[in-house]
């Protein structure tokens, strides 16, 4: 995982665009927020492998980075985009990590499914 | 004693780091572990710090992790029943206590370990001990395997009691902690700096049986 370069993330975003793509989408406080006292309410949303195809999308901000997709319908929004994995070429593999490096956003775009069980 | 079998069901890898000691022991008196392991934990949070993992690889690297973990405390049979993350309450809870069943049937257990229904803190955990639980009561009584259950949530005390095995496991407080720490990307938050205080925390385990 390295810090989000947004030009390269905006050049993954313009080769997946206009395609029929799969989208994970999750934001999370942790199952345990509201146990450790870190939040009132541990709260949790992911959609894995929902097909969307976007016509328009970009990233913005200075860091951490936002990043909307124009659908057909609707929008798919994500905010606090720390990190990516730069070894990706052909998807998009980004997350916001808090200062202990626990994952609060993740946003992946993908035009294979992705698999919880990808193999060794 | 004679050797046992010893069948424990958790959730996500580093489950089994709560009850390590008491696990660790089992091994080391020559009982044989099976481990029921429901998901890979691909949801965790914890990436490491500064993260090294990502939504996509983090299973593959909790697989990797739950396997050195197996092997530190000396746990030779591990099934992975390949469940998402967050999702055990939301499969076909019979089908899932079946499959426990078919490995009860199996491998014959003399104890059973899992979360105690309710107490678990995690719905995963919850899930996972309802299922066990339900898969032992298809047994007729007179053969259900002692089951003890960890209890997580702040109200356990007062909603069961004391606890039935109070485990001092200070002679092996440090093989459990490696044990811990063999799941890289979960140990940093887990442990926080390992000293006195983090075997002080880790030198009790303590477990209630389920009364069916």
């Amino acid at each position: 995982m390295k810090s989000i370069e947004p030009a390269r993330i905006q050049q993954l975003l313009d080769q997946l665009k206009g395609k029929e793509v799969y989208i994970h989408l999750e934001m999370t406080t942790g199952a345990y927020a509201a146990h450790r006292g870190e939040a009132k309410l541990a709260a949790t949303a992911f959609i894995t492998n929902a097909t969307v195809t976007y016509s328009q999308g970009h990233i913005a901000g200075d860091g951490p980075y936002r990043v909307g997709l124009k659908t057909a319908h609707g929008w798919v929004f994500a905010q606090g985009l720390t990190h990516w994995d730069e070894t990706e070429t052909t998807r998009l593999i980004a997350a916001g990590h808090d200062p202990d490096g626990k994952l609060v956003v993740a946003l992946q775009i993908a035009q294979e499914p992705f698999s919880s069980h990808e193999e060794d | 004693m004679n050797p046992k079998h010893i069948l424990v069901v958790l959730a996500h890898p580093d489950d089994e780091g709560i009850i390590g000691g008491t696990l660790l022991q089992h091994a080391r008196q020559g009982d044989t572990i099976t481990y029921i392991c429901l998901t890979l934990g691909e949801m965790g949070r914890n990436m490491g710090n500064p993260p090294f993992a990502t939504r996509v690889t983090l299973p593959i690297i909790r697989r990797q992790e739950l396997k050195e973990a197996c092997q530190l405390i000396g746990i030779q049979d591990l099934r992975e029943f390949g469940l998402h993350d967050k999702m055990v309450e939301f499969e076909d809870q019979e089908a899932i206590a079946d499959r426990v069943r078919e490995v009860i049937d199996e491998v014959k257990p003399d104890l059973i370990y899992t979360f105690y229904p309710g107490h678990g803190v995690h719905p995963d955990h919850d899930a996972c001990g309802a299922i066990t639980i339900r898969a032992i009561e298809k047994l007729p009584a007179d053969q259900r395997p002692l089951t003890r259950c960890i209890a997580m949530t702040p109200g356990s005390y007062a909603a069961l009691g004391q606890p039935d095995f109070v485990n001092d496991i200070s002679e092996i407080v440090d093989l459990k902690i490696q044990a811990i720490a063999a799941h890289k990307t979960q140990f940093q938050l887990m442990l926080g700096s390992y000293g006195q205080e983090t075997r002080d925390r880790h030198r009790t385990e303590r477990l209630w049986v389920y009364r069916f």
